[in-house]
């Protein structure tokens, strides 16, 4: 009984995320260069671009599969791939990286066993290295979900990390 | 809705309360009005200001005097090294590092006993047991603030203090009483540079697209900002976001467009929303939208969201991008003012250029023109990061030196260490060193001595930056950038890096340096766009500034700033070692043993170089070879 009642549950949020895309869809449709803002909201709706939901958009915007997977690809923002529950997105920006983030990449690469873009194995945590977040006074600085940590020693990764698992 | 003889009133109106946020330099009564300007700007939002401003209204609303405060969330204030900041008017206050517990006590002390609350002033602003105006800190001193000059004076969410502060009064001028060539005379006289990069004549770009007889036309507002340590335009969107619209819609008349874009980066969540929300406010206000003030003219504008490509900052890829493409760019020409988006002419430019727009407009091009030098004229605001003690946001007038805006601006390096390099541009910049820091900040001389504006990020280095790791960090990110469509840039920077890895593990030879010489000329001269022009700019104004260190690399196998790993090791100082244990506890390879109370011994051969024990050790035991 259980299960069904969570498989419907899951159904449910499916079929509610799919409406998501369709009126994203609709909304973009007339305007020239859709393509693009359509992935946006995927990848709001879903965390990443799941291919069944890409499939829908060619069909829909009569775009084939190459050239979406070509500008899915191009740009750094878009994942084809699900993320773990939290992202952790490390700055690499100059500032950061000046100040030793590098240091801290390989101490948050050590504590989670993961490389760069991976995810670990429960799932709890994607570990991403990105482009200035904009935060130079704070550096080196990452972020955990919305959250921000600012002012990082690679001491301070092993606390930090506690708070998530 | 509002009717066009309301901006005058709104203006009037909401003047008055404006006037509130000024220095008077004396302390009202206990009870009178005051101003708190809470920073919103990402860095201040990161380290909790929010919760700060949720806390103060819940603070004055517990002392009943809501009628006698009023909070307001601005942009940055520049000094963001010392967020979360708070200032309060008239007295002009400037709180540092505020924490949400501080708030109850400043609440007491400085708004209903009216005395500062002494804990949180910032350092500099106390001098001899008075406390200083925060405009005389050296910080701000020289600072001349034209595109950032609402930044942290108004609520950018209200379009209305934007209006109290002479905002949309140029679209109203230029609208009722200029024509389309007296606007890009004036832009051409202003002698506005872009701000992006690139430095093109702004006038003269407007002109391009306006002598094009086509129907439609476009105005692109370039938010992109994808130069590591660089968030100017991010401030100035958070910040004034009116400044940019306005200046979009002015564009728009003096070319003939009625049809704007802003390519905004999706990694700039809070900027977004703001510039949304303006958009909005403005369509309300009719001041965007059809028959704007009742002129006839029409101008609107469409939000497009980046994705994280540097490339996309190059106006042709740009282009490609809104049109639903990869951002891959093309050769120039045709100009985009020529044939751009959807293949109509188009303008693009940066905000920080648009920002300075509506001021020039008002206060006329022989202002703006006085401000700066011959050939580079106005401000420009540069985002100070990496080692130096005021990291933030400053806007300075051309002609500057480097050591003005590092040392005094900037509060030299922090620790007492030395000054090493500054690196200006981004990855399409150059590093300078000592020898240049006299040297004035302008286009041309940044450019001639290798180096270039940028967009304006500021990357201040100091003895314990190696600079060839630096350089290899600008390959790596050109390499993992470039679109790959011309040969030269795609396969020239993975070979750049390879070489620059090679030296950096101590395996590199002589033969190497001139390889990176040559390499570098060719991709330069061969790349299509500007990302591969530049991209070896890095690694040709480090050798030619720091060739001792590449030697160093190369013939000492040394790595003389103690960064590269392959060139270093730990080791333990037996007099300075208390045999505490802490490094060894900490150490994830179990490389460190000893007996407590004894020294320790790193194993070298175990030992993985994570620095862990350099980090932990209280008694500085353990040193980089």
């Amino acid at each position: 009984m259980e299960q069904q009642a969570s498989s419907c549950v899951g159904v449910a949020e499916a079929d509610e995320k799919l409406m998501k895309v369709q009126s994203a869809i609709s909304q973009f449709k007339m305007i020239k260069g859709a393509l693009i803002p359509v992935l946006h909201e995927i990848q709001d709706i879903y965390g990443y671009l799941p291919e069944p939901v890409l499939q829908i958009v060619s069909a829909e915007l009569n775009l084939p599969m190459s050239e979406i997977y070509g500008v899915a690809s191009f740009y750094h923002f878009f994942s084809l791939t699900p993320k773990g529950e939290n992202v952790v997105h490390l700055c690499l920006g100059t500032a950061c990286y000046i100040k030793g983030a590098q240091g801290i990449l390989d101490r948050l690469s050590t504590e989670l066993k993961v490389p760069v873009q991976g995810t670990t194995e429960d799932n709890k945590f994607t570990l991403e290295a990105t482009r200035c977040l904009g935060a130079c006074g704070l550096a080196p600085v990452m972020t955990i979900g919305e959250k921000v940590h600012g002012r990082l020693a690679p001491n301070n990764i092993p606390v930090i990390l506690k708070e998530y698992k | 809705m509002k009717l066009l003889t309301d901006l005058e009133a709104i203006r009037t109106l909401t003047q008055a309360r404006l006037d509130n946020r000024r220095i008077t330099g004396e302390s009202p009564d206990s009870i009178s009005f005051r101003s708190v300007m809470v920073c919103g700007g990402t860095g201040c939002t990161s380290s909790d200001s929010n919760q700060i401003i949720a806390k103060l209204n819940q603070e004055i609303a517990g002392h009943g005097i809501q009628r006698q405060v009023e909070v307001v969330r601005t942009g940055c204030f520049g000094l963001c090294e010392l967020g979360p900041v708070v200032i309060v008017y008239p007295e002009g206050i400037f709180y540092s590092r505020v924490e949400v517990q501080d708030i109850p006590k400043l609440v007491e002390t400085h708004l209903l006993q009216g005395k500062p609350y002494e804990k949180k002033i910032y350092e500099k602003t106390k001098q001899d047991g008075e406390i200083l105006n925060f405009e005389e800190t050296e910080f701000y001193k020289k600072q001349v603030r034209i595109a950032l000059h609402n930044c942290g004076v108004i609520d950018p969410e209200n379009i209305d203090e934007y209006i109290g502060s002479d905002g949309y009064q140029a679209l109203d001028k230029v609208l009722k009483t200029m024509s389309r060539q007296e606007v890009i005379d004036t832009m051409k006289q202003s002698g506005l540079r872009g701000r992006g990069g690139g430095g093109f004549n702004t006038g003269l770009k407007w002109e391009f697209a306006a002598k094009q007889d086509k129907e439609q036309k476009y105005v692109i507002c370039n938010a992109d900002e994808g130069d590591p340590g660089a968030f100017m335009d991010r401030s100035i969107l958070e910040g004034n976001p009116h400044s940019v619209i306005e200046a979009m819609a002015i564009a728009g008349y003096a070319i003939g467009s009625n049809q704007g874009f802003i390519y905004v980066r999706a990694e700039y969540p809070i900027a977004v929303q703001r510039f949304m929300k303006a958009l909005e406010q403005a369509r309300e206000y009719e001041l965007l939208g059809d028959n704007i003030l009742g002129t006839g003219f029409s101008f609107n504008i469409d939000v497009r969201l980046g994705a994280g490509a540097f490339v996309c900052g190059e106006e042709t890829a740009l282009i490609h991008s809104i049109e639903g493409h990869r951002g891959m760019p093309t050769p120039k020409p045709p100009f985009p003012a020529v044939q751009g988006l959807w293949g109509q002419p188009t303008i693009i430019n940066n905000v920080e250029t648009l920002a300075n727009v509506a001021q020039i407009i008002l206060k006329g091009a022989p202002w703006y023109a006085s401000i700066g030098t011959e050939k580079s004229k106005g401000t420009k605001v540069f985002a100070l990061g990496g080692k130096v003690v005021n990291t933030g946001l400053v806007e300075v007038p051309m002609g500057i030196t480097l050591r003005e805006v590092i040392f005094e601006i900037g509060g030299g390096i922090p620790g007492g260490k030395k000054f090493k390099a500054v690196q200006t541009g981004g990855p399409s910049g150059g590093c300078l060193t000592e020898e240049h820091l006299d040297c004035t900040i302008d286009f041309d001389t940044l450019t001639s001595l290798g180096s270039m504006m940028g967009s304006g990020g500021m990357i201040i280095m100091d003895e314990d930056t190696c600079m060839v790791d630096v350089a290899r960090f600008y390959l790596d990110f050109t390499r993992d950038e470039s679109c790959g469509k011309c040969t030269p840039c795609r396969i020239g920077t993975k070979r750049l890096l390879e070489l620059l890895d090679k030296i950096t593990e101590g395996k590199g030879s002589l033969d190497d340096l001139e390889k990176l010489e040559n390499l570098s000329v060719q991709i330069k001269n061969a790349s299509l766009c500007a990302l591969g022009q530049t991209a070896p700019n890095p690694v040709l104004s480090t050798i030619k500034y720091f060739r001792e260190e590449y030697l160093a690399h190369i013939e000492g196998h040394k790595c003389p700033a103690g960064v590269c790993k392959s060139l270093i090791s730990y080791e333990i100082d037996p007099d300075l070692c208390r045999g505490c244990s802490l490094c060894a506890k900490k150490c994830p390879t179990d490389a460190i043993s000893g007996e407590l109370k004894e020294p320790f011994v790193i194993d070298t051969a175990v030992c993985i170089k994570c620095g862990v024990c350099f980090d932990v050790c209280k008694f500085e035991a353990v040193a980089i070879v």
